[in-house]
């Protein structure tokens, strides 16, 4: 089963994408922030993270970085959930090694769709 | 796949009036000659988290309207701009124009436009300098008959999780297999013994043989634009185009040097594509019209203590039917025990449940550091907002009903109460005056404190104001406590001219009201110079009151227990003759005037004169009183029962309430009682007061 990192400090988001992951399929794990979610990372193995861009005590810029120097998270698809007016953090995203992005807002389909370019 | 997004609104909302709440206080927190990193990220993570969830579920006036805010913001975050005052009034009052949206929209209702309009034209000054200008996107309406892509990935692209084939298994979703030829360029594959696996030296060239917009394919490659080189170039006839006679490259990437013609080695990718599903639309939220209820949230300790209390309440109650079952006249010393258990399980039972509806002052109190700045601004003075004891409880209808009165406590304050800077400042005093709200607990009461360093009340003005508007006898001589009550009566404004801020017809009367309708009070202490403190007492919660049963003639009535000062008994010799009927009494150092409950109610056709009283001193409006009773009862507490909803108003009476034995009892409302000294000086007889 795929298994996915989701990680956003906004609850009703994370509820979302968590619920419209599940319901596709997917195994997913829920984290606050970045501290967690590389908590999270380093006793588990993910498939793909799913990461929200502004949160408390680690962004996602943070938490992608830390997790590319994993061995484990080399080479796993990391999206970053951000907004269009963001464009320079984008840039900082990809320099910190992500795989891409969804651009907010997004719904369940565009979600679903997304993932798919980066899994299998 | 269609999801209901609805179900996650209401977490959006909770979510998004809690960012609302942070993004307030920390903008009133903030200093902005002094801006800390933190506060202003905190800030705009909240605004970037509302906007989110808002495109989100579909909330676009919401989420465009917080996009500029956003935007303001991440310019003071990333230091392109400096905070200013103006800009801190600018958030805040979007903060509260995104309130009164959200709760718009959690009704079901439409948002407001003018107003986020309004300030979104502000925001669109301070960010372009000038009125918005509508942006269209630039769309890539280009449309060729077929393209040739060429991708030549840096040697790292493999490091970012992005992998060409996935790419490519996209792009045939989009273009379908039949039009997608891929060819693979191997020339840069260095030998295999110093071949690193992890780093990319392949290249590509892929001709998409079929009419699409760019941009549909440009999507495929947008997470790699700048980890490749990668250049468009339109293909000039689908049957017959081949590399050597395209036309001029779109190139995304300037650097279209160094793509070399490819061999073809290898075909299309193996895996069989998968026709990728047209997205649906957008799943439309049905409108629900989502009555919100009130509610309270109560703390999971309290919640065990009353589970717990229930527990023991069905023990004491399995114990009494055992008890019941054969039951002999040897067992009452049993039967009595259990019934005092029983007592005091109810008991504890009551308190627990009390203490559910039982809130934080804080609650009540958060408002006014927004309200102070506001004002302030709007005064020009500079006021600091102390709170304390802002975890003091109390029951959730008080503090709603408080809530009015305490603001126009603090505006009086802050409008009449506090000097301007320069008085301030020639009186010796610091620039920036401060009002202290002060909650806490004295008996049964709550007291709430709203003070102020300003002038104090200004005794002459008072009571000449007071006399010209016949409030007071000419002649009254009065000390500066009593003048300071003045304030309390009807029709009574000191303003030397009615101000925006307070004197708006609703003066001190109405406050004190409104107190009084709560069983509280209010009085006010003031020294010149120093400032004036107005104490609000008020009983912790409506339902329930701590009762001393007394007894006059054949009725019974009921003291509030907080407002009895002491019951004695005295001889009709240590009373004094005043006018009419009526008596004061000495009592250590002061004279009280003395009451006879039997004579106020009319409940005795002529009242004889007993020589040993029961007299019980009470408390109210700051007064003390003498109240003649025949006997005193137990204590009690009492349910309260409105006498207005059920009856009608009755002078001197609060309320009522049912007895142990089924009995109505009335509850003595002590402050009309003391208000009623004067009038009734002579015997009455069985008036039409009669309860």
């Amino acid at each position: 089963m795929v298994s996915i990192l989701a990680v956003d400090d906004s609850a009703s988001m994370r509820q979302m994408v968590s619920f419209t992951l599940k319901g596709a399929g997917y195994q997913v794990r829920e984290a606050v922030d970045g501290v967690e979610a590389l908590e999270i990372a380093k006793n588990e193995k993910f498939d793909l993270v799913l990461t929200d861009v502004n949160m408390p005590n680690m962004n996602g810029i943070e938490l992608v970085q830390n997790l590319r120097q994993q061995e484990n998270y080399k080479f796993v698809p990391m999206l970053m959930l951000t907004t269009e007016s963001a464009g320079d953090m984008k840039m900082q995203g990809k320099a910190a090694g992500a795989t891409g992005w969804i651009v907010k807002p997004f719904n369940p389909d565009q979600l679903l769709s997304t993932i798919k370019r980066v899994l299998g | 796949m269609s999801v209901d997004l609805s179900q996650f609104h209401q977490v959006f909302f909770e979510e998004s009036f809690e960012g609302l709440d942070v993004m307030e206080s920390q903008l009133l927190e903030m200093d902005p000659a002094d801006v800390d990193d933190e506060t202003v990220n905190t800030i705009f993570r909240a605004a970037h988290s509302i906007k989110g969830g808002a495109g989100t579920f579909g909330f676009m006036p919401i989420s465009e309207f917080t996009h500029v805010v956003e935007t303001l913001l991440d310019e003071i975050r990333s230091g392109q701009r400096v905070m200013q005052p103006e800009y801190v009034d600018l958030f805040l009052q979007s903060v509260d124009c995104l309130r009164g949206m959200l709760s718009d929209m959690q009704q079901g209702n439409e948002p407001e436009k003018e107003r986020p309009a309004q300030l979104r034209a502000e925001f669109e000054t301070i960010l372009h300098g000038a009125a918005p200008v509508a942006e269209a996107a630039p769309t890539e309406e280009e449309k060729g008959s077929g393209w040739l892509i060429r991708l030549t990935p840096y040697p790292d692209l493999l490091r970012t999780g992005n992998e060409p084939f996935r790419m490519f298994r996209e792009l045939i979703d989009i273009v379908g297999e039949e039009h997608c030829e891929i060819e693979a360029d191997t020339s840069k594959l260095p030998e295999f013994t110093s071949l690193n696996p992890e780093e990319c030296h392949l290249a590509w060239q892929i001709r998409v043989t079929r009419e699409i917009p760019l941009a549909d394919i440009k999507v495929v490659f947008e997470w790699v634009e700048d980890e490749c080189d990668l250049v468009y170039e339109p293909l000039g006839d689908v049957a017959t185009a081949s590399p050597e006679e395209t036309a001029p490259a779109v190139s995304d990437t300037s650097d279209a040097e160094g793509i070399q013609v490819p061999e073809k080695v290898a075909a299309a990718i193996a895996e069989t594509p998968k026709k990728s599903a047209e997205p649906a639309a957008p799943a439309k939220a049905p409108k629900k019209a989502n009555a919100e209820s009130s509610s309270i949230r109560v703390s999971i300790d309290k919640v065990d203590s009353l589970i717990n209390m229930v527990g023991e309440l069905v023990i004491t109650q399995s114990m009494l039917g055992q008890l019941g079952q054969d039951f002999d006249l040897s067992r009452l010393a049993k039967l009595q025990e259990g019934l005092s258990q029983l007592e005091q399980n109810t008991r504890e039972l009551q308190e627990s449940v009390m203490k559910i509806r039982m809130m934080p002052i804080s609650f009540a109190f958060s408002r006014f550091p927004r309200l102070v700045r506001d004002l302030g601004n709007q005064l020009g003075k500079k006021v600091n907002l102390v709170t304390l004891g802002e975890q003091t409880e109390l029951d959730k209808t008080v503090m709603e009903k408080i809530s009015d009165p305490l603001v126009h406590l603090v505006r009086n304050s802050m409008d009449h109460g506090l000097e301007t800077t320069e008085k301030r400042l020639a009186a010796g005093k610091s620039a920036d005056g401060t009002i202290t709200l002060n909650a806490y607990h004295q008996g049964g009461n709550i007291v709430i404190e709203v003070a102020d360093d300003g002038a104090g009340l200004n005794e002459e003005k008072i009571l000449k104001k007071a006399m010209e508007k016949g409030l007071v006898p000419e002649s009254a001589n009065l000390t500066p406590e009593e003048i300071h009550q003045l304030v309390f009566l009807p029709g009574f404004s000191t303003a030397d001219a009615v101000s925006d801020i307070s004197g708006r017809g609703v003066g001190m009367d109405v406050v004190r009201r409104n107190i009084q309708a709560l069983n509280g009070s209010i009085e006010v202490r003031s020294s010149r110079g120093t400032g004036s403190t107005f104490i609000i007492r008020l009983p912790l919660t409506l339902a329930i009151l701590d009762g001393q049963l007394v007894q006059v003639c054949e009725a019974t009535y009921i003291f509030p227990l907080v407002s009895i000062v002491e019951s004695i008994q005295i001889s009709r010799r240590s009373l004094n003759h005043v006018t009419g009927s009526q008596y004061v009494m000495q009592l250590r150092d002061e004279y009280i005037p003395i009451v006879r409950l039997d004579e106020i109610f009319g409940l005795r056709d002529n009242v004889q004169d007993i020589d040993e009283l029961m007299l019980v001193v009470v408390e109210g409006d700051n007064e003390k009183i003498g109240i003649v009773v025949d006997d005193l009862l137990g204590q009690q507490q009492v349910v309260i029962k409105s006498l207005e909803q059920n009856y009608t108003k009755v002078s001197g009476i609060s309320g009522a309430t049912i007895l142990g034995d089924g009995t109505v009892a009335l509850i003595i409302d002590i402050s009309s009682i003391g208000r009623n000294i004067t009038p009734v000086k002579k015997h009455q007889g069985k008036s039409d007061q009669a309860a």
